[in-house]
């Protein structure tokens, strides 16, 4: 019997195939976002973690040297004598590659992916040329070294592993970057201080660096992500609904000749099951598409922005399919639970004839305004009380949430005004007809809203970023040309060969150091007029830069600021035993880590080992091209010259990858949210013959009625529009107030984009009179004998 | 990491290993072997011999507490070279590893650390005496008057040693012959070292008494590749005698056996195979494992019939090799103490 009541329900599938395509397509569309973007995610943190791991970031406390430079080896053996279970590491950077070497012996466990399996490979790892591990394209990069090579996909992208021994000498060093201490330390050990005065310790943190910075840009992924499966959900809540109002005359049939209704219900939750499969395989492997297309973007976004490496290449994982399935089968859960349960309550012997959805109830209505109400005075509670990227997404949330539920509500009012100018009865029916169709087109409207919003609020935040960004850039790329060199030797030629030929040589000198308490950047800043005339200060004390060249003073960046919660005048420490005022607060938009500033005697007295090994050039931008060439002949290779335009459109190039994601994100939320309103009036469209007929017969033609189809799209379109701009607004003030500050540690002024926001707007009527046109076009055809049928049935 | 387990699968005498050609004097890879009638040279002997593939310091001992217990410890460094040469910095092909433990009746602390040649952090040197390995050391002035260090994340010993007797050397004047297929080593020992030193454990310091036993060996190939594992007795009766002596195991279930009388004047007689008999009673779970914690021990020669058990019998070493190390009480034809080590019960 089973078979037979399944072959009767899918038979309503067979001979309506736009239902099933739109069925499937929508949860497919909706996994498909979903997975996609976690896809995206997955292999961003798998990249983190496979980088934290080689590291021992995040599980072990680590040891680096107080004043930010090498640790000499005997400081390593002498805390190992003073019973410090620790583990040195060496780091950095060859032929683009990160090496990281390590000493396996000590190293605690768990660090490293490396394999090593049978005494031969060790004695390979610890002696000879040695053994380096890491994946494909970075051991391709290192073509020139000895090292056997063996390739290792657990190791983070653009890195190789290797012993220390190994890494020393191809790195050319004899000190160690960092050590690792073990978790188990024996009894008896004398503080870190006693036994190297010299170290300073750093506790592990819960995540690593990267981690935590990225954080926020995958959340935003994340929302993303989450947005799309539920204008997705929309399309299957309609595709799921049409068809059971459809089969309700089946449904009784059935049920009248006998099969349980408990049966008949199983069955029909096993047939949404096998859509919802299909549907969900098939989200995946679309997911999977789109994730590979975007993850290079991605990739090249973390890497320019955050510096952190992830593998431009996605690993099917066997937890993202099953995720993907199982978010397929919730979402079809969700979107027929109401329908089953009408089913399972539907007396045997009531009418088989679809019907249009009833009006809500006043009551349900209010208690829908009453939620919206409440969802917003959260988000505006949260707007006051702020701080916090948990709370900037729960203040995204609640306005989204909150809007959405009031938009039914505030469209009704909108109608029932149009109705009342209304004077002639052909419009009168036009508003009265409209405020019919409202509650079964609301989902849709509600996708259409979230999906401008969204559109309005990431376009605004990105365009205000863009510009900043870009004005930023003009200020702090001031320099006309920059050179570097490998090597401190190379520096004293080619400072003496630059002498004579340009204006100024700004040094760029810098060198890694916690900087209260997290890490950052310390720079050593040349006096010259350049700085004064071009930097911008978010707040300042007075002659702040003739106080920081005089050794007075430090500035800091407003990441550093909030970040410590840094205010001036306060001390910061920037070296051993050195602290200083922080006299300026400067804008940075470039990365997102802390930077502070010191004049160059200073730096140079506090650091004397950290030479500058990039160079700033001051000079007429006419003569930038004649002094590449000089540059040429004097023997330094075009890789090691930039000049200001190239830096500035790579940064913006940068830039435009980072938000590259988002801008495609949006454009397949608003088709999404299109074709959910394509489905709607679709699904309306048929069931609103019976109320279309008497309209027909009073003397309306056809093609008038189709027309107004079309005018009904385009005017509630206009309305959900004009409500998705405040919302998107709303939207974007949170994201560059908020989101941003935690995001990056910086606050965007928000500048506005008419013309942006009217463009989307004409998107969204043209995307609704599309949506309406094929029932539009189909009313036109029907033939009066359909229409007349509705006179002769029982209604 | 698995790093680990390959560098102490080198390390480890049950290893298997290529062999050298007996009486060549090196090995295919250019290690020294050990040779017959050795004439050695102290000081410079007691340090590192690097040109050998594997050397131990090697010290156990049983102890009497001030709180009334006994206790066993143990303090072993050894050396395992991946090439004969000592080398310099972090390419030196030496590596040190060294365990600690204390045995009390009832439980077992133990540790182990590792470490490279070739930057300091572990080695020996000859004179003065210096046997170290991060913060632990065995050292002093001279090989008879040393003191003794070790900390584990639980535990820890800082003990004096002072010798009472002299050097003895096993098998044919130190040249101790490991198979019937003429593995040897090199292999002497100081056994008469009293002990005095505070131990620290969980419940607090106990200061201790009692008498320590160091075995020093090096060698290049010192199994016979049909030989599975060892079982090594170092006695103390309570006559003043002492008797070391050991039973390697082979495959074909044979046993070769070599033993020591040591008598309290440090003069010596050496057994060859055969002489000497060890053979289980009993075994206990340990670890997951059987190991035979109660043992017949013979040397019919010297009237010796005596059982051998352990003071705890769960004194299994957790480290990258595992095996069995731990004080025992001798009842029987002789009454005393001594140390037990089991190898090959993995």
């Amino acid at each position: 019997m089973t078979e037979a009541v399944l072959g009767a329900l899918l038979s309503h599938w067979r001979r309506n195939l736009l239902q099933l395509f739109t069925l499937i397509a929508g949860l497919a569309l909706a996994t498909a976002l979903w997975s996609g973007v976690q896809a995206i995610n997955a292999e961003a943190r798998a990249s983190y973690d496979a980088a934290a791991e080689t590291l021992g970031e995040g599980t072990f406390a680590q040891i680096v040297a107080a004043d930010g430079g090498a640790i000499p080896v005997s400081d390593y053996v002498a805390l190992r004598r003073a019973g410090w279970l620790v583990s040195p590491v060496v780091e950095g950077r060859l032929d683009g590659v990160r090496i990281v070497g390590l000493e396996p012996l000590t190293a605690p466990g768990g660090l490293g992916p490396v394999e090593l399996g049978g005494d031969g490979d060790i004695t390979a790892f610890l002696s000879g040329e040695g053994q380096v591990f890491g994946p494909r394209e970075a051991l391709a990069a290192l073509d020139g070294i000895e090292a056997e090579r063996t390739e290792s996909p657990g190791v983070a992208p653009g890195t190789v592993i290797t012993d220390i021994a190994v890494a020393q000498r191809l790195l050319g060093t004899d000190t160690l970057t960092r050590l690792i201490v073990a978790h188990d330390q024996p009894i008896g050990r004398p503080a870190l201080g006693e036994a190297a005065p010299a170290l300073s310790l750093r506790e592990a943190q819960d995540a690593s660096d990267v981690e935590r910075l990225t954080d926020s840009f995958h959340l935003n992924l994340t929302a993303f992500g989450l947005l799309s499966f539920a204008v997705g959900l929309f399309i299957v809540h309609g595709a799921i609904g049409l068809a059971f109002e459809e089969r309700r005359a089946m449904v009784r049939t059935l049920r009248a000749v006998g099969v349980p209704l408990r049966r008949l219900v199983a069955v029909m939750a096993a047939e949404l099951t096998l859509l919802a499969l299909v549907a969900g395989a098939l989200g995946v492997a679309v997911g999977y598409v789109i994730a590979a297309a975007l993850l290079p973007d991605v990739a090249a976004t973390l890497r320019g922005l955050y510096g952190a490496q992830v593998a431009g290449s996605l690993e099917l994982r066997p937890s993202w399919w099953l995720t993907g399935l199982g978010i397929a089968l919730a979402g079809t859960a969700m979107a027929s639970a109401a329908a089953l349960w009408q089913v399972a309550r539907m007396p045997i012997l009531a009418a088989a004839q679809p019907r249009a959805w009833a009006l809500r109830t006043g009551r349900g209505r209010a208690v829908q305004a009453v939620g919206a109400l409440l969802l917003l005075a959260l988000a505006g509670a949260l707007a006051i009380r702020g701080g916090g990227l948990a709370t900037g997404f729960a203040m995204l949330g609640a306005l989204l949430v909150g809007a959405a539920l009031l938009l039914p509500i505030l469209l009704d009012a909108a109608l029932r005004l149009g109705a009342r100018f209304a004077r002639e009865t052909v419009p009168h029916w036009f508003w009265a007809d409209t405020r019919q169709q409202l509650p079964g087109l609301s989902l849709a409207l509600m996708a259409l809203m979230l999906a401008m919003a969204a559109n309005v609020g990431v376009s605004t935040m990105v365009s205000s970023f863009r510009l900043t960004f870009t004005g930023f850039l003009d200020q702090r790329l001031a320099s006309e040309f920059y050179v570097s060199v490998e090597d401190a030797a190379e520096v004293e030629p080619l400072l003496t060969f630059l002498e004579p030929r340009v204006d100024a040589i700004l040094p760029i000198l810098w060198v890694d150091r916690d900087l209260a308490g997290v890490p950052g950047e310390l720079y050593g800043m040349r006096p010259h007029e350049t700085y004064r005339e071009n930097w911008r200060f978010l707040e300042a004390e007075p002659e702040v830069w003739d106080r920081v060249f005089a050794g007075e003073g430090v500035i800091v960046n407003e990441q550093m600021a909030r970040r410590a919660d840094l205010v001036l005048g306060q001390p910061l420490l920037v070296a051993p035993n050195t602290s200083l005022p922080i006299l300026g607060i400067y804008g940075d938009y470039g990365n997102p880590i802390g930077q502070a500033v010191i004049g160059e005697d200073l730096f140079g007295g506090l650091y004397p080992e950290a030479g500058a090994l990039r160079f700033g050039l001051r000079l007429p931008a006419a003569d930038v091209p004649a002094l590449r060439d000089a540059l040429r002949d004097f023997g330094l290779p075009d890789g090691a010259m930039i000049d200001q335009a190239r830096i500035k459109a790579f940064s913006l190039e940068v830039f435009d990858r980072t938000f590259a994601v988002t801008g495609a994100l949006n454009v397949l939320t608003l088709s999404v949210a299109g074709f959910a309103m394509l489905m709607s009036l679709l699904t309306l469209a048929s069931l609103r013959l019976p109320q279309l007929a008497p309209v027909w017969a009073l003397g309306l033609t056809r093609a008038e009625l189709g027309r107004l189809e079309l005018i009904r799209a385009v005017l509630l379109a206009c309305l959900t529009a004009l409500l998705a701009l405040p919302l998107g607004l709303a939207l974007a003030w949170v994201l560059l107030a908020v989101v941003n500050v935690e995001a990056f540690g910086w606050r965007l002024p928000m500048f506005l984009f008419p013309a942006d926001y009217a463009r989307l707007g004409l998107f969204a009527l043209i995307a609704a009179l599309l949506a309406a046109a094929l029932p539009a076009f189909r009313l036109a055809q029907t033939s009066p004998a359909t229409l007349l049928k509705v006179f002769s049935n029982e209604r | 990491m698995n790093a680990r387990l390959a560098v102490l699968l080198a390390f480890w005498p049950l290893a298997a290993m290529p062999q050298g050609f007996a009486g060549l004097g090196t090995d295919a890879e250019g290690f020294a072997l050990p040779q017959p009638e050795p004439v050695f040279d102290f000081p410079a002997d007691h340090g590192s011999h690097p040109d050998y593939r594997i050397e131990w310091w090697y010290l156990t001992a049983n102890l009497d507490g001030a709180d009334g217990w006994e206790y066993g410890l143990q303090w072993t460094l050894f050396r395992s070279a991946l090439a004969p040469e000592a080398g310099e910095g972090w390419t030196a092909p030496q590596v040190w590893m060294g365990h600690a433990a204390v045995t009390t009746p009832e439980r077992h602390f133990f540790t182990e650390r590792l470490a490279r040649g070739g930057i300091g952090q572990a080695g020996v040197e000859a004179t003065p005496f210096a046997a170290w390995i991060d913060d632990w050391q065995l050292a002093g002035t001279d090989f008879d008057t040393l003191r003794m260090t070790a900390t584990g994340p639980d535990f820890g010993y800082d003990v004096q040693l002072t010798a009472e007797g002299p050097l003895v050397f096993h098998g044919d004047r130190g040249y101790s012959v490991k198979s019937a297929e003429g593995q040897a080593s090199y292999y002497y020992s100081q056994p008469f070292y009293a002990l005095a030193g505070t131990l620290t454990l969980p419940e607090g310091e106990i200061a201790v008494t009692g008498s320590a036993w160091l075995d020093r060996e090096w060698s290049s190939q010192p199994l016979a590749e049909t030989q599975t594992g060892w079982d090594w007795f170092s006695l103390s009766f309570d006559t003043g005698d002492k008797l070391m002596g050991f039973r390697l195991r082979q495959t074909d279930g044979a046993d070769y056996t070599s033993a020591t009388w040591i008598e309290a004047d440090g003069s010596t007689t050496a057994y060859p195979d055969g002489a000497f008999t060890a053979d289980p009673l009993e075994t206990a779970q340990v670890a997951g494992r059987e190991v035979p914690v109660h043992w017949r021990v013979t040397l019919p020669d010297r009237g010796v019939d005596v059982t051998v058990e352990a003071m705890n019998d769960r004194a299994w070493m957790t480290t990258s090799i595992a095996y069995w190390e731990g004080p025992v009480i001798v009842s029987g034809s002789h009454r005393g103490r001594g140390y037990l080590e089991m190898t090959g019960y993995e």
